[in-house]
């Protein structure tokens, strides 16, 4: 059942890439630079005719020389400000990585004390509403402000985004568990924290991945504008600074960059979800 | 030390703390001199006078300023004291210096690959930085040792106007002239300011000369910048895009921004801001006091460097060099032809025209009072400063114009003599004395 229509998918996703391409470049293709009538010779040249503009949008073959250039070399280092696209993703990674750790450190023990506890959770329950929707970005003033770095301005920023879905999830996985199994556990006498760790912890496991799931997505939405605005190396930087030489092919490499790394983030707690569904 | 912010346009102080300066920001300027001195004298007296008793029976019989007369009559404080600046060790080697990706922090940047920090023994890592904001929160959060700044920001972030008073002071001018009105192609035939009522125009920020210099043009013409144009902040390498857009209709901006919208096509180059004030300072090069006061022989060692590459910048015979070594991705990420136009003063103004103004830009170090006192007299005129403006001590107390002939002397680069000259911006003659009635005079400001 699985093969002829998975055949047929990748068959339609090809086809639907090549339309796109040639979709794009039928419409990048036009107007030859001839139409210029002839001013004088040296203000053509000054004006850089000729010569590969960046003006007008990237040809479909201008990306691909992009895609060439960044990944058969991508882990140069031409000093502070200019380096591999390896090593601006890895940088990157590692902030989300470290954000995203710091918050899981949080999110979970709270959010098992909330789903336990209906008193905690109605105390809490009116500041994670309001904190909740303010977008993280929101956040960086006042980070940069207090915290006084801008590289842990960044952390901070993926922490305190990851931070919610996470701890809601958990509430929310922990609180559903089903009663029945709790009341075994308490007739069979089980001590707290062996409840906890061999009855909730697996029964809330798939919410709880769910909820990793959903921040660790919008953590690396947050990265790559977050470090459009400090600076420094990681992917925003990179797609900062060549949005300033007006490289929009270049730029366009750096989104379907991100867009890579971000399905194989979230393969990879697809994975950890299966891992721990079970079947009632 | 400190009772009264002295950069605190609220406070009236008419007589120090001692009683024995003018004012509390005499007394204090006296102050962070006298720092510096009192270290060495505190050790020389306590080699003299092992005991401390000895030493307050001594001051108390003679008296402290005979004492002093005495004592420095053997040793030779003054030489003592150049000598614990100029000789000692650098305290601080790894240096971070911010800049923002424009033809003003040449000199800075090309000071790294010709090995000048190198050759002083600093090891500095030049960081790009997105806006001007951004630099100032990294300077003040010191994250960064010293920065490339607007030629306005360290007198603004000294006074505490748009952010905590910290002070900072620069120690060069970075460039003079260099930047442009860009105006949208669409506005080829409406070059008559008188005509720009409801344009929108970017300025790189709100403390920078560009926005100083646009508000003065406008203003000439009978725009009032405040009520009838729209002036946005936008980080200068967002400037084309933003033209681009459309959102805008023009801009001040810095070089290699302007340059890049007449090569993109997008608009021509209205005027050069040398044709409203020839010889302007746009950007400098500032350091917070307190990096100087811990750091002296670090201090003088990037003095030095930023000074060599001042003038190596100067010399036209370098300038196509120079667009060569920032080009790249790691400096300025731009067009070698829009930055060889930009340095060589050989450019297409858009129009259909080459022109040919090797003055396009200059990087004169030297940081005139009579820069700080012009700036200043028009942060008053638009309201950025309120009540009494002390132009004199904060010039002063910013600028460090000192030692910047100091140190341009000793590497043989011929300082002006005086520290003020008066200059005409648009026609008008600026006396910095009278920086005030400078201010009165203008039928458009926000007095």
């Amino acid at each position: 059942m699985f093969k002829p229509q998975g055949f047929q998918a990748a068959l339609i996703s090809l086809l639907l890439f090549l339309l796109f391409l040639g979709m794009w470049s039928l419409a990048t293709f036009t107007r030859e630079q001839a139409t210029l009538s002839s001013v004088d010779a040296e203000y053509t040249v000054l004006m850089g005719k000729g010569a590969e503009k960046s003006s007008g949008f990237p040809t479909p073959s201008k990306v691909g020389e992009a895609f060439i250039t960044y990944l058969s070399d991508p882990f140069y280092d031409n000093g502070p400000n200019d380096k591999g696209i390896g090593i601006q993703l890895a940088h990157s990674l590692g902030r989300v990585a470290l954000g995203f750790l710091l918050a899981v450190i949080v999110a979970l023990p709270l959010g098992f004390a909330i789903g336990m506890s209906p008193l905690l959770l109605q105390a809490f329950n009116p500041f994670i509403q309001i904190l909740k929707p303010i977008s993280p970005l929101a956040w960086m003033p006042i980070a940069l402000y207090s915290l006084k770095d801008s590289d842990v301005s960044g952390i901070f920023v993926i922490f305190i985004c990851s931070l919610w879905p996470m701890l809601i999830n958990t509430a929310f996985g922990v609180a559903s568990v089903r009663k029945d199994w709790i009341n075994v556990a308490r007739t069979l006498e089980v001590s707290p924290l062996r409840k906890a760790f061999q009855v909730i912890l697996p029964a809330a496991a798939p919410t709880i991945l769910t909820g990793m799931r959903i921040s660790m997505g919008i953590a690396w939405l947050v990265i790559v504008a977050a470090e459009m605005l400090v600076g420094s190396i990681g992917i925003g930087y990179f797609v900062w600074n060549e949005w300033n030489n007006l490289a929009l092919h270049n730029v366009i490499f750096a989104v379907v960059m991100i867009g890579f790394v971000g399905m194989i983030l979230d393969q990879i707690f697809g994975v950890l979800q299966k891992f721990v569904t079970y079947r009632e | 030390m400190l009772l009264n912010n002295p950069f605190d346009p609220n406070s009236t102080l008419h007589t120090c703390s001692c009683g024995q300066h003018a004012s509390q920001a005499d007394h204090d300027l006296a102050e962070v001199d006298a720092l510096n001195q009192r270290v060495i004298q505190a050790t020389v007296m306590r080699a003299l006078f092992p005991q401390d008793a000895e030493r307050r029976n001594f001051l108390r019989s003679v008296g402290a300023s005979t004492a002093w007369a005495a004592i420095s009559s053997l040793i030779p404080f003054g030489a003592l004291e150049s000598m614990a600046q100029e000789k000692g060790a650098l305290e601080k080697k790894d240096l971070k210096i911010g800049f923002i990706p424009i033809t003003c922090a040449s000199p800075l940047i090309m000071a790294d690959p010709l090995g000048f920090y190198k050759n002083e023994g600093l090891n500095v890592t030049m960081m790009k930085t997105a806006g001007w904001a951004l630099i100032r929160d990294k300077v003040l959060n010191k994250e960064y040792d010293a920065a490339h700044m607007l030629a306005p920001m360290p007198l603004a972030i000294s006074m505490g106007i748009g952010s905590n008073a910290v002070p900072i002071e620069v120690m060069t001018i970075q460039n003079i002239n260099g930047q442009a009105i860009v105006l949208a192609n669409k506005h080829k035939n409406n070059r008559d300011p008188k005509n720009w009522k409801g344009f929108k125009f970017a300025i790189p920020f709100e403390f920078s000369i560009h926005n100083l210099l646009l508000r003065y043009y406008l203003a000439e013409y009978g725009i009032n910048p405040d009520t009838d144009v729209q002036l946005r902040v936008v980080a200068p390498p967002e400037m084309v895009a933003n033209l681009r857009a459309g959102n805008i209709d023009g801009f001040l901006g810095p070089d290699p921004v302007n340059q890049r919208a007449v090569y993109d096509e997008l608009g021509f180059i209205h005027i050069l801001s040398r044709e409203i004030w020839d010889g302007h300072p746009c950007c400098s090069f500032a350091v917070p006091t307190e990096f100087i006061q811990q750091n002296p022989n670090s201090f003088a060692a990037l003095y030095r460097a930023i000074l060599k590459a001042a003038a190596m910048a100067r010399d036209p015979k370098n300038r196509p060099i120079m667009a060569e070594v920032l080009a790249p991705a790691n400096y300025l990420n731009q067009p070698k032809t829009v930055l060889e136009q930009v340095l060589t003063g050989k450019f297409a103004d858009g129009l259909g025209n080459v022109r040919n103004v090797p003055e396009r830009v200059d990087y004169d170090p030297f940081p005139w009072y009579s820069m700080a006192y012009w700036i200043l007299s028009q942060m008053k005129r638009w309201g950025y400063v309120k009540g009494e403006v002390r132009y004199k001590d904060i010039a002063e107390k910013v600028y460090r114009l000192t030692d910047a002939r100091k140190y341009m002397a000793e590497l043989g680069m011929n300082p002006p003599k005086e520290n003020m000259k008066k200059f005409s911006v648009m026609g008008k003659e600026f006396d910095p004395p009278k920086a005030d009635d400078y201010v009165n005079s203008f039928a458009i400001k926000k007095v």
